[in-house]
């Protein structure tokens, strides 16, 4: 490789430059294409499984994709808006199913994100100060992080079975219902849903919060404790302000996760889920294998994409922040 | 924050609800797997009267369970030691190299991360039947064709991850290494690599992870033969019954080993997760 970049540099040009100094510069044609030749792979396997998909996809909203094209999809004649007329029909039952569905998963979206920040704000708030067994606590926390989810949900969807599960037995020693409830069919569902999402979830938050207060400078909380700042003016007037850029990232990934949440809904009720549970992707899932009605799934995911990108550009806006690597 | 006694008890309330909120499922999915079907069908209880190991043992009857296992190590293995090699070049390149083009890329492999998986479904699909059509490359329904999706889910942020611990390491050691007559790619091997190894091991365990708790792809991309474990344990589930325990059981000993890994890994995770939160 170096013989050929050097044939590519003329040599002769700047011999004395050569002489002198060693290092990156000492060969630039290899290095004007290393960081691309670095790059290719990842470029490569990214364009393979997200770029062109995704292309694809567009285009398959755009056809006639139904069961009959399946084996030779690029024959299936155009549909033009036909897909979106019919997702965005709300007075027909795809469109009305795909508006309430979208209803469900916003409410699930903004409850889990908002609980799973104020158990992770509360969890990492409480293990700032150093004590005995810290150490041991923010491990054990950890553990639903760090289980395979379908692991967790599994456990869930036992705990809230009606006749043999955790949940109705303690709901029913603490005569807080008479144990006959249902958890997972119903309108329980989404307290179901929105309960294992947080579960899961409030330790990422813990871990991404407890991280971004242990690079707070110890002084501030004693000058402020000095001028007779309790803790929780403390925690307005100096943990908050310090865990703004933490938080701008952690409330927006834990809202693009929570809202394109899929193995929660599908490991916790199968594939028959309850109308209180049915999250968008779920949604989508079921609208293009269960009906093999593909391009209408296409033209729903175009849209949930649009929906995530507006949300994202529009908090990005409002947050002042591009990009995270500028 | 001062350790006044309001504090404490503030922390002794929160300790104890989240204590409680994160151990009784791990309780109850230990302890239901100890206990013989017959109680595990009847009212739930806290401790098990009839202690057996049984479950662990039946449990690779039931369902080929061992064969899952299997799958799912070759899959994610593989993901991971692709997903980590390819991740550490690209994050060498956008950490050590300016370059036209470098903001783009990040951004966009980077948001390509935010999109939900089932939008990449069906399209994925359709391209790998197409491919076979053509080069007669089965991708469906293959441990091949899972491996390749996997390997890109965790890509961007394991180039994200890493980019942050190459910048933590001073260019100064690398320059240094270039002086003494490597090449980049010698001192990426020979400097920066082996002081971003915690950093390395963290991306790993992350990429396994990934990999390993995998669900929609698995259960449209498998077929019965390269079933991997995030669908196979379903099939404890048959029309005459539901063997909780050894769902539970199976539950546990597909966890362990992931658990251990990624707590052992925490402290570095941690860092690199600070490190782009921050940044």
């Amino acid at each position: 490789m170096s013989v050929a970049t050097q044939e590519a540099t003329p040599a002769a040009a700047k011999p004395a430059k050569k002489k002198t100094k060693r290092g990156p510069e000492h060969r630039p044609g290899l290095n004007r294409w290393l960081p691309y030749l670095l790059l290719a792979p990842a470029v490569l396997a990214e364009l393979l499984i997200h770029i062109i998909p995704m292309v694809v996809g567009i285009w398959m909203s755009f056809i006639k994709l139904t069961k009959f094209f399946i084996a030779n999809w690029s024959a299936a004649p155009s549909a033009g808006f036909n897909n979106y007329k019919v997702a965005l029909d709300f007075n027909n039952a795809v469109g009305e199913g795909l508006l309430k569905s979208f209803g469900v998963t916003v409410a699930f979206s903004l409850i889990t994100v908002a609980l799973s920040w104020v158990l992770g704000m509360a969890a990492a708030v409480a293990l700032q100060p150093p004590f005995r067994g810290r150490g041991i606590v923010r491990t054990f926390f950890l553990v639903p992080y760090a289980l395979p989810a379908y692991a967790g949900i599994l456990t869930w969807n036992f705990m809230l079975q009606r006749d043999t599960g955790a949940v109705n037995h303690v709901l029913n020693q603490l005569h807080l219902s008479d144990g006959r409830t249902f958890w997972l069919i119903g309108g329980n569902a989404l307290v179901s849903l929105i309960t294992v999402a947080t579960w899961k979830l409030w330790t990422f938050a813990f871990l991404t919060l407890m991280a971004g207060l242990q690079s707070i400078p110890g002084d501030l909380y004693e000058a402020a404790s000095v001028d007779g700042a309790g803790n929780i003016r403390q925690w307005r007037n100096i943990t908050l302000p310090s865990l703004r850029p933490v938080n701008l990232v952690l409330v927006l990934v834990l809202f693009l996760w929570t809202f394109s949440d899929f193995n929660t809904p599908y490991v916790l009720f199968g594939t028959a889920q309850p109308p209180a549970g049915d999250l968008i992707t779920f949604h989508i899932y079921n609208a293009s294998f269960l009906t093999w009605n593909f391009g209408t799934g296409a033209a729903m995911s175009v849209l949930l994409l649009i929906f995530l990108m507006i949300v994202t550009g529009a908090y990005l806006f409002v947050t002042g922040r591009r990009s995270r690597r500028a | 924050m001062r350790e006044t006694q309001g504090f404490k008890i503030y922390r002794g309330v929160v300790l104890t609800v989240l204590g409680l909120f994160v151990l009784v499922p791990l309780y109850v999915m230990v302890t239901s797997s100890l206990k013989p079907l017959k109680d595990v069908q009847g009212a739930f209880s806290w401790w098990p009267s009839n202690l057996t190991l049984a479950p662990f043992v039946d449990m690779w009857k039931t369902v080929p369970l061992a064969r899952y296992f299997v799958n799912s190590t070759i899959v994610s293995v593989s993901a991971t030691v692709f997903s980590v090699a390819i991740a550490i070049l690209a994050a060498f390149a956008v950490s050590r190299f300016r370059f036209r083009g470098r903001t783009a890329f990040t951004t966009t492999v980077l948001s390509t991360q935010m999109f939900p998986g089932v939008l990449f479904l069906l399209p994925l699909f359709l391209i790998f039947v197409n491919i076979n059509n053509s080069f007669g490359l089965q991708l469906v329904g293959t441990r091949l064709g899972l491996i390749i999706t996997y390997l890109t889910f965790s890509l961007p942020f394991s180039i994200w991850m890493l980019a942050g611990y190459f910048d933590s390491i001073p260019r100064e050691l690398d320059e240094a290494a270039l002086v003494d007559g490597c090449g980049p790619m010698g001192a990426l091997w020979r400097v920066v690599l082996p002081a971003a190894r915690p950093g390395v091991i963290a991306v790993a365990i992350y990429s396994f992870m990934t990999a390993w708790g995998e669900v929609l792809f698995a259960s449209v991309m498998t077929t019965e033969a390269n079933r991997t474990l995030s669908v196979g344990l379903r099939q404890y589930s048959t029309q005459t019954n539901i063997y909780w325990n050894q769902i539970m059981a199976a539950a546990l000993v597909v966890s362990v080993p992931v658990v251990i890994g990624f707590l052992l890994a925490q402290r570095h995770f941690v860092a690199g997760v600070t490190a782009g939160a921050v940044k």
